[in-house]
């Protein structure tokens, strides 16, 4: 009968990157969420194929802003890693700053957005479609409002010089998430804009 | 303040009496309503999943027992049909929403960490949180039939009867907020499970060695986190168009009324397996020890666990054969539909070869668990048959199906459950329940279920109709009505003994001692009730039986219980790999916090101010609960999230 020996190595202590338990319960979320949003497409392509006569409104909707519009938000993420680059690398400021500008850039996304809603020559009532497109362009706008609260704490929290180095999980998670509400982001805005100019 | 490193080595020890003293002091939750209110514990928090889903059991069997005194005679007028349509909407709304996977997650949330050698789940607060708001959810749906606009739908809630044009009282505006408002708690609480099995599980405990449980609540969450934002979508667009006069489901303004039955029931048939995989999985992890032997075909029925599941998602148009799909279609979902019962027929096999190669020792817990096989074997029988396209068309929308889904519910629901209950209740409480007592309740359960439900099958083949609030003399249909309502309130009463058992040997039954039925899994290797910490070291695990190994005799290695991490640097627990578990980390474990409390209030005022169209009602709902999120994620030096608890 042999009891097993316990070894003893080193291992970090409390949250840690990836390592701690913060990572995974952001990935679920996005999990949930990811499939909240392959529900709501499935939606519109459902409705798109199942609708008899014609279905995209006679003036659908512009690329003039909402191109800019997604570079924009590209931007703003990739400031977010750029800060998460620097909270790692020990450079304190390039987080704050990397985080500020994200924050400015998503603002700037909403704003550019609520002028692109009203540009639309239909509503949320006047047709099939404007329900589906207000409804999932309102979610999509609903996730970037959460994900910008999140930036506003995480950007209070570094500006009070709560992370260092590996103690930076809150960076890793939040950021993910944002990254995660530009590339729904990217599928929304192929749905709605580019798919009229492929038929 | 305790001592924070970046990096540890964690103290090896044998668990002493002083180490014992020091961990309570660290776990324990304080009494009185303040320790209610705020306790991560999640022994408490399962207890009171259990008790939560048993008070929505006897509201939706009250609700079941008015309907048979309303059926058991042709023509009876003692309910109008909208009262009826609200009670058999009402019940089964609350017996497959508030009652079947609640009761489930509450034993797996007790039962988790301790099989798995942690001293909690995951996320502690999490897990409060998700508590609170089922409970939020389930008064909110509730609210709603107490002012006489309980779902009158159908727990489905087809389109177009839930729209506003046919349905313009509230009753839809509570069913529809409240599913999503339940969502918020399924979603939360199968995050959680997930991120537990696969990060807090004991040193050598490797993913071959859980039991057959933990499979079938990961696969269940799993499902949940996918197919829960299809229902909570479904409903919000209802509720978008009876509020705000979208167009998603009105066939007059260009909607989709099928859209409905294809998000409903893209969540509904994996819902279905929710709510009884983990079941099964109590069946497959109990009845082996009642057999005293392990299970046979451990690796079979783990794969079917998980098989069910993924053809589960294949078989949700199943319930739409009725409504005009092309051919190849339907044949393509029938043939799912009949291939799954592949997987289930793998288990019955385990079940019965595990009893017949073993030396069973008949308990109340037993017979449980071993009725639930026949149960089972008729309700799949029976699914079998509506499984396929042409009988389906002969048999939808009869009582044919209403005794179909009681099979399978109660079968492999509800009789796991009882089981399960004189299984672990020792191990809650400290006590024994009452085996005589147990015997009258088990066979009352039995034989008043089938005496309720068997008939029931023919009633369906005559050609009853379901959901009718009555139906003339002279169908034929009445002897077997009657019938079937004195076997109700005889199974009715078989519950009612499940409950004075409880409630008589929590005062005064045998005490049970850590381990009485002489079990192989680790929550028996503590004591009985499980002191606040769990485990006063964390135990290794070298084989799937950790306390049978000297029995077993498969190998030399012998997990170590009594000695192992020490861990109290205030609340912590291990971390370990997600397959190996080999130790990765040591995990900070939050206090108990008012936090999870005061976010369900802030949540539950934003859906009561949805619902009444209060919109400063919630709005400020709406910014009480970023407050709260915010206050709950603040960085804290104790959980080892800033960086002056040590950084590099
Ligand atoms: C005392 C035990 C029970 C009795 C007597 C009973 C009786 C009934 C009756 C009379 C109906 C309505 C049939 C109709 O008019 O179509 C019904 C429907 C239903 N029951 Fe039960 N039931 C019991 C327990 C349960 C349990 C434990 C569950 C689930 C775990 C359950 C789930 C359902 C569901 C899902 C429906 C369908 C509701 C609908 O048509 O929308 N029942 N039951």
């Amino acid at each position: 009968m042999v009891e097993v020996a316990l070894g003893r190595p080193r291992v970090p202590v409390g949250s840690i990157r990836r390592r701690g338990v913060g990572w995974w319960g952001v990935m679920m979320l996005i999990t949930t969420e990811a499939s909240l949003f392959v529900y709501l497409l499935f939606s519109f392509y459902y409705f798109a194929l199942q609708t008899p006569g014609e279905f995209l409104p006679r003036h659908p909707p512009s690329l003039s802003l909402s191109l800019p519009n997604t570079a924009i938000l590209l931007l703003s993420s990739f400031a977010v890693w750029w800060g998460d680059v620097g909270v790692r690398r020990g450079r304190q400021r390039q987080l704050v700053v990397g985080l500020a500008i994200a924050l400015l850039l998503g603002i700037a996304f909403v704003t550019i957005q609520l002028f692109e809603w009203r540009q639309q020559s239909f509503t949320l009532r006047s047709s099939e479609y404007g329900s589906l497109f207000f409804t999932i362009t309102g979610f999509h706008m609903a996730h970037v409002v959460a994900g910008l609260l999140i930036l506003v704490s995480l950007l209070v929290w570094s500006a009070l010089g709560y992370f260092a180095g590996r103690r930076s999980a809150p960076i890793l998670i939040g950021g993910v998430y944002w990254h995660f509400v530009d590339a729904v982001w990217l599928v929304v805005f192929f749905t709605f804009y580019l798919t009229p100019y492929l038929r | 303040m305790t001592i924070l490193d970046i990096e540890r080595r964690p103290e090896v020890a044998a668990a002493s009496e002083a180490s014992r003293r020091r961990l309570d002091e660290i776990w324990k939750t304080p009494p009185g309503i303040a320790g209610f209110l705020s306790t991560v514990d999640h022994k408490q928090i399962g207890i009171r999943y259990i008790i939560t889903a048993f008070a929505f059991l006897i509201l939706g069997g009250i609700e079941a027992l008015i309907m048979r005194v309303q059926l058991g005679r042709p023509e009876q007028q003692l309910l109008t049909p909208e009262q009826y349509d609200q009670l058999f909407s009402t019940h089964g709304m609350t017996m497959i929403f508030l009652y079947a996977l609640p009761v489930l997650s509450g034993f797996s949330n007790y039962l988790w960490p301790l099989l798995l050698g942690a001293r909690d789940m995951a996320f502690p607060r999490l897990n409060a949180f998700s508590y609170w708001i089922y409970v939020a959810a389930g008064i909110f749906m509730y609210a709603g039939f107490a002012i006489g606009a309980g779902p009158n739908d159908g727990w489905f809630n087809y389109v177009p009867y839930a729209s506003r044009q046919f349905n313009p009282g509230m009753n839809m505006d509570f069913y529809a907020l409240g599913m999503i408002f339940l969502g918020i708690s399924t979603s939360a609480g199968a995050a959680n499970f997930i991120v537990t099995v696969f990060r807090t599980r004991a040193p050598g405990m490797s993913i071959n060695r859980l039991p057959i449980m933990i499979w079938g609540t990961l696969t269940a969450s799993a499902a949940n986190l996918l197919v829960v934002p299809a229902v909570s979508l479904a409903f919000f667009l209802l509720w978008m168009d009876r509020q705000f006069g979208t167009h998603f489901f009105d066939v007059s303004q260009g909607g989709q009324p099928l859209l409905w039955q294809h998000l409903f029931w893209i969540f509904g048939h994996p819902w279905v397996y929710a709510i009884v995989l983990p079941a099964m999985g109590m069946v497959s992890d109990g009845l082996p020890v009642f057999c005293r032997r392990p299970l046979v075909g451990y690796t079979p029925v783990a794969l079917s666990t998980v098989a069910t599941m993924v053809l589960g998602f294949g078989v949700w148009v199943h319930h739409m054969f009725a409504t005009g799909m092309p051919n190849l279609a339907l044949s393509f979902f029938s043939g799912a539909s009949i291939v799954i019962a592949v997987p289930s027929a793998v288990a019955v096999f385990a079940w019965l070869a595990t009893i017949w190669s073993g030396r069973p020792v008949v308990t109340t817990a037993f017979l449980f668990f071993a009725s639930m096989i026949v149960l089972f074997v008729i309700g799949g029988v029976s699914g079998f048959m509506t499984g396929s396209v042409p009988v389906d068309w002969q048999l939808t929308d009869t009582y044919f199906v209403v005794a179909h889904l009681h099979y399978v519910l109660i079968g492999i629901n509800l009789f796991p459950v009882a089981g399960a209950i004189y299984y672990w209740f020792p191990k809650f409480t400290g006590r024994m329940l009452d085996e005589e007592l147990g015997r009258w309740n088990f066979w009352t359960m039995f034989i008043g279920f089938n005496i309720a439900f068997l008939p029931m099958h023919l009633t369906g083949l005559w050609g009853m109709p379901r959901r009718v609030y009555t139906y003339p003399d002279g169908m034929g249909w009445d002897w077997l009505n009657l019938i079937t309502s004195v076997g109700s309130f005889l199974f009715a009463f078989g519950i009612l003994l499940l409950l004075i058992n409880v409630v008589k040997s929590r005062r005064d039954g045998r005490l049970a001692g850590p381990n009485p039925w002489d079990a192989s899994t680790l929550e028996w290797s503590v004591p009985s009730p499980p002191p606040p910490y769990n485990f006063a070291v964390i135990p290794h695990i070298v084989s799937r039986h950790p306390l049978w190994e000297q029995q077993l005799q498969e190998s030399d290695a012998r997990s170590s219980l009594d000695t192992g991490y020490l861990l109290d640097h205030g609340r912590e627990t291990i971390a370990t790999t997600s397959l190996d578990s080999d130790i990765d980390l040591i995990l900070k474990m939050p206090e108990d916090s008012y936090a999870p409390f005061l976010l369900t209030v802030a949540v539950s005022a934003l859906f009561v101010g949805l619902l009444l169209h209060w919109w400063w009602l919630a709005a400020v709902g709406g910014f009480a609960t970023v407050g709260a999120i915010m206050i709950w994620l603040w960085p804290e030096r104790d959980l080892g999230q800033t960086a002056d608890a040590g950084h590099g």
